[in-house]
């Protein structure tokens, strides 16, 4: 009575449908679904950042005076650990992969939304057990479980460790082979392989990794445990095993998985630059394809971490040949991007903010891993805080710029709320200051000699890891932002407009937030991918009827 | 306070120079790419920003660029790639001559045994402008052997030998480091290289040696007994060993391999694994009954037997020290 004279009353969609701790814990639904994801490796990230920052604080002075040696042990392994598998690995793929698959190729819901959900519980087992791990004892051994040290001579629990990320890696999997069977069967009339989103490609050249690479780290951490407990000779000298065996196998998921991490963001820098240069993406086939070249070629450079592991030369020479053979499609992709903004009419929205803090970043990682691929390089820098910042500029500075440039972008699709601008562009100039202050210090920490994993150090690498400690605080700060207003516009922030950047794609074509089923009718697509020429040209319209 | 902050380690070894060199392309090389693609971002950023009523003019891409920004890079990382592996060889090939040094890492200590005899404890004493080759093993986790201002890293595993070499250009103290991650006490599993001058270091040399490597070798063998299968002619149950250290060796399974470190360690603790052709599988294992240490005396015993081993003092001619010279000598008695 009273609502039907309001003169607009709130659409349903898929937030206000239902109601309850139920409709979430049981929805099939891929958005729901993105949003449980979403909590759960927020959850993770902050504990890892924790971590993180207590890592930082033992390291302001040489001495080893904060925390016990064992202590940080546990802990730059546990950062590691729920950094690496509870949040880099699932951030991307799990929320804005999962909430805008089907959205972008115009499908109800992922080919198998009951997988869906089933993926999300396991990730939760997982973390219910890495959780326990933690606080029971945790586990020393780093993230990357070498052996013989985990299976002989740890006394932590590293077994727990490994069937929590064992079990975690099931719902990697899962995730993979939704999206790769849903981007195969499920596009709608009309979104061929050639208009699909640089999005979609990024997402379905990750699947492939997890599918392929998942398994093997799952078998890996089972032979681990198999040794550790049952003492099976696999790996351990005194067993007749073989330690690089184990290097191997590790390194044949964990180089891929640094793809799983970095391909995501780079679909959604794709997106971005594309928008807020109002151009269609230069290349558009280029950049396609170099993700599956990266998908590809990463699964052949898993022994450049192993070159002063006791490897034969000859091996290093291929491995590191293979290595530069990667970095082509990435370096591809840079001058994609930087070229696409040429004659754009460039908006400096926090979005675009990221997506420039991405390139930044991004460069500077994908530039020193030439440094670490170069064989006689690598010998020295290698498992010091050279190799410590490069890959943080990799995983973090674009893994994570990228993570939060898309949230920023599709904030409002999925909240149907405006998030404010100027905070948003702020905590994005705080994060990229933070950051290099943070890691920028760590290359020539790692150039002069100080290992990583160090828990007490010589005087003379004190000053550059004070002001590593100051960016950390600095980056800390930029994480805790975002979280704040995000959670305030949920709340305070003004309803979004269905398309708030006059952006091209399928998702833009429906409600904020969308309804159930996504699309109120199926969409046709009679355009192709970036169709920012058209757009540019209508009028702006808050409210686009969906496309048919 | 600043006095003590160093911006680029100490460069004290032949290899030094050649990384920094490659180091400082990268930085030129990947310095140039980042400003490249700064002035573009923010050149294109400023100059093509939104303004009203000005479109964004439609690209599709343009192939012959594409090719451009693949080939030109591809054609700069071969460069990297090539300058890289020349500076890999050098650092993995040990000069035939280089004096040798017994590396044993366990948690959390370098324990370092000299050719001539002298052991140290996370400490290492080398004449300056000599070549010294390790030969490293753990006898636990696996440990890293890392000298910054030498450039040199090997990691040391248990289970068999790994090789590392330097010649040290400067004296001075330099950290020695354990760069694998091995346990509670990692970071304090420092220690230094000290370079001494060359009349120096004989006289650190002439003091406290309790007879050579090679010599404890030689009464290890004679203690365990391997001499009676082991004899120096043609009729003992097992082979002979002199001169074999080297050499090519024909196996029972139709294999060969070549008769070095990491041959003899495996033949002592695994000796079923490579079986000599002609020979019988009748030797026990000696796992749990030598230790590294007298492994790696055994080993340099095997390797004074063999007069056409690389380092030999003899054919090393100008090169070779006094003490070496001593070592070498030991195996005619």
């Amino acid at each position: 009575m009273v609502t039907a004279s309001m003169p607009t009353v709130e659409r349903e969609n898929y937030l206000n449908k239902h109601y309850g701790v139920g409709s979430w814990l049981f929805t099939t639904d891929h958005k729901r679904i993105a949003l449980l994801y979403l909590l759960s490796i927020t959850f993770f990230f902050f504990i890892g950042g924790f971590f993180a920052l207590l890592i930082r604080l033992e390291l302001l002075t040489p001495a080893g005076d904060l925390v016990q040696a064992d202590t940080y042990n546990k802990l730059f392994t546990m950062h590691g650990m729920v950094m690496v598998f509870f949040f880099l690995v699932p951030s991307i793929p799990a929320v804005l992969g999962n909430f805008l698959v089907p959205l972008m190729i115009g499908a109800k819901d992922l080919a198998f939304p009951k997988i869906n959900l089933l993926s999300w519980y396991l990730y939760i087992i997982g973390g219910v057990m890495m959780l326990h791990c933690m606080l029971t004892g945790g586990v020393d051994t780093g993230w990357t479980f070498y052996v013989p040290f985990s299976t002989a001579f740890s006394n932590t629990k590293v077994v727990e460790a490994g069937l929590a990320i064992f079990v975690v890696g099931f719902s990697s999997i899962l995730t993979g082979l939704n999206f790769v069977v849903t981007i195969h069967r499920m596009r709608a009339p009309g979104m061929t392989w050639s208009r699909l989103p640089l999005f979609i490609w990024a997402h379905y050249a990750t699947s492939i990794i997890q599918l392929l690479g998942t398994p093997v780290i799952a078998i890996t951490l089972v032979l681990v445990a198999a040794e550790r407990a049952l003492h099976l000779g696999i790996f351990d000298p005194k067993l007749g095993g073989d330690p690089l065996l184990f290097q191997h196998l590790f390194w044949f998921y964990s180089h891929p998985a640094v793809y799983i991490m970095i391909l995501p963001s780079m679909g959604i820098v794709s997106e971005i630059i594309a928008c807020f240069s109002r151009k269609r993406i230069f290349g558009y086939s280029f950049v396609a394809f170099s993700s599956i070249a990266i998908a590809v070629f990463g699964f052949l450079v898993w022994a450049h971490h192993m070159f002063v592991a006791g490897i034969s030369v000859y091996a290093a020479l291929v491995f590191s040949l293979l290595s530069y053979l990667v970095a082509v499609p990435s370096a591809v992709k840079v001058f994609n991007w930087t070229a696409t903004m040429y004659k754009g009419s460039i908006h400096y929205d926090a979005p675009m903010l990221y997506a420039f803090g991405f390139l930044g970043l991004f460069t500077v990682g994908g530039l020193t891993g030439l440094f670490l691929a170069a064989l006689g390089i690598d010998v020295h820098v290698t498992d010091t805080y050279f190799i410590v910042a490069h890959f943080h500029y990799i995983m973090v500075g674009g893994a994570v710029m990228g993570y939060l440039g898309g949230m920023h972008f599709w904030w409002p699709k999925i909240s149907g709320r405006l998030y404010p601008e100027g905070w948003a562009k702020l905590a994005a100039l705080i994060v990229f200051i933070g950051f290099n202050l943070t890691f920028f210090p760590q290359f020539i920490l790692g150039y002069i000699g100080m290992p990583r994993r160090y828990y007490q150090y010589p005087p003379e690498f004190q000053v550059l890891n004070v002001l590593s400690t100051a960016g950390a605080t600095i980056l800390g700060v930029g994480y805790l932002l975002p979280m704040a207003y995000f959670l305030w516009s949920m709340r305070y922030g003004k309803p979004a407009p269905d398309n708030p950047w006059n952006a091209a794609g399928l998702e833009w074509k429906t409600a904020s937030p969308p309804p159930t089923f996504n699309f109120d009718e199926e969409p046709v697509v009679t355009w192709e991918a970036y169709n920012y020429d058209e757009l540019n040209r209508l009028p702006v319209k808050q409210e686009t009827p969906v496309a048919r | 306070m600043f006095d003590n902050f160093p911006l680029w380690p100490q460069r004290a070894s032949t290899i030094a120079g050649n990384v920094d060199a490659l180091y400082i392309f990268l930085l030129i090389v990947s310095g140039l790419m980042t400003l490249l693609i700064f002035v573009c971002v923010v050149f294109f950023a400023a100059k093509f920003r939104h303004r009203p009523g000005v479109q964004a003019e439609p690209i599709e891409g343009s192939t012959p660029l594409e090719l451009t920004w693949s080939i030109i890079p591809m054609g700069v990382f071969l460069v990297i790639f090539f300058w890289g592996a020349v500076v890999y060889f050098q650092e993995r090939t040990p000069p035939h001559d280089a004096t040798e040094v017994y590396v044993v890492a366990k948690q959390w200590m370098w324990k370092l045994e000299h050719a001539e005899g002298q052991r140290e404890i996370n400490e290492l004493h080398v004449p300056v402008g000599r070549d010294v080759k390790m030969i490293m093993t753990s006898q636990d986790a696996i440990h890293s052997f890392y000298v910054p201002a030498f450039r040199i890293k090997q990691d040391v595993l248990p289970g068999r030998y790994t090789v590392a070499w330097f010649r040290a250009t400067k004296p001075g103290t330099y950290h020695l480091f354990c760069a694998e991650y091995c346990g509670t006490q990692h970071s304090g599993m420092i220690g230094s290289v000290v370079v001494m001058e060359p009349a120096q270091y004989e006289a650190w040399m002439s003091g406290g040696s309790t007879g050579s490597l090679s010599a404890g070798g030689e009464k290890v063998f004679a203690e365990l007994g391997c001499a009676t299968c082991h004899r120096p002619d043609a009729q003992g149950r097992g082979p002979n060993l002199q001169g074999l250290f080297g050499k090519t060796v024909q196996l029972e399974d139709g294999r060969t391999v070549t008769a070095d470190e990491n041959y003899i360690r495996e033949s002592i603790l695994d000796p079923g694994a490579k079986v000599v052709k002609g020979f019988k599988p009748v030797m026990p294992t000696f796992q749990g009954i030598v230790s590294e240490e007298q492994l790696n005396a055994l080993v340099a015993y095997v390797k004074s037997l063999s007069s056409a081993r690389p380092g030999n003092a003899m054919a090393a001619g100008s090169t070779s020290t006094p003490a070496k010279a001593s070592a070498q000598g030991s195996q005619v008695q």
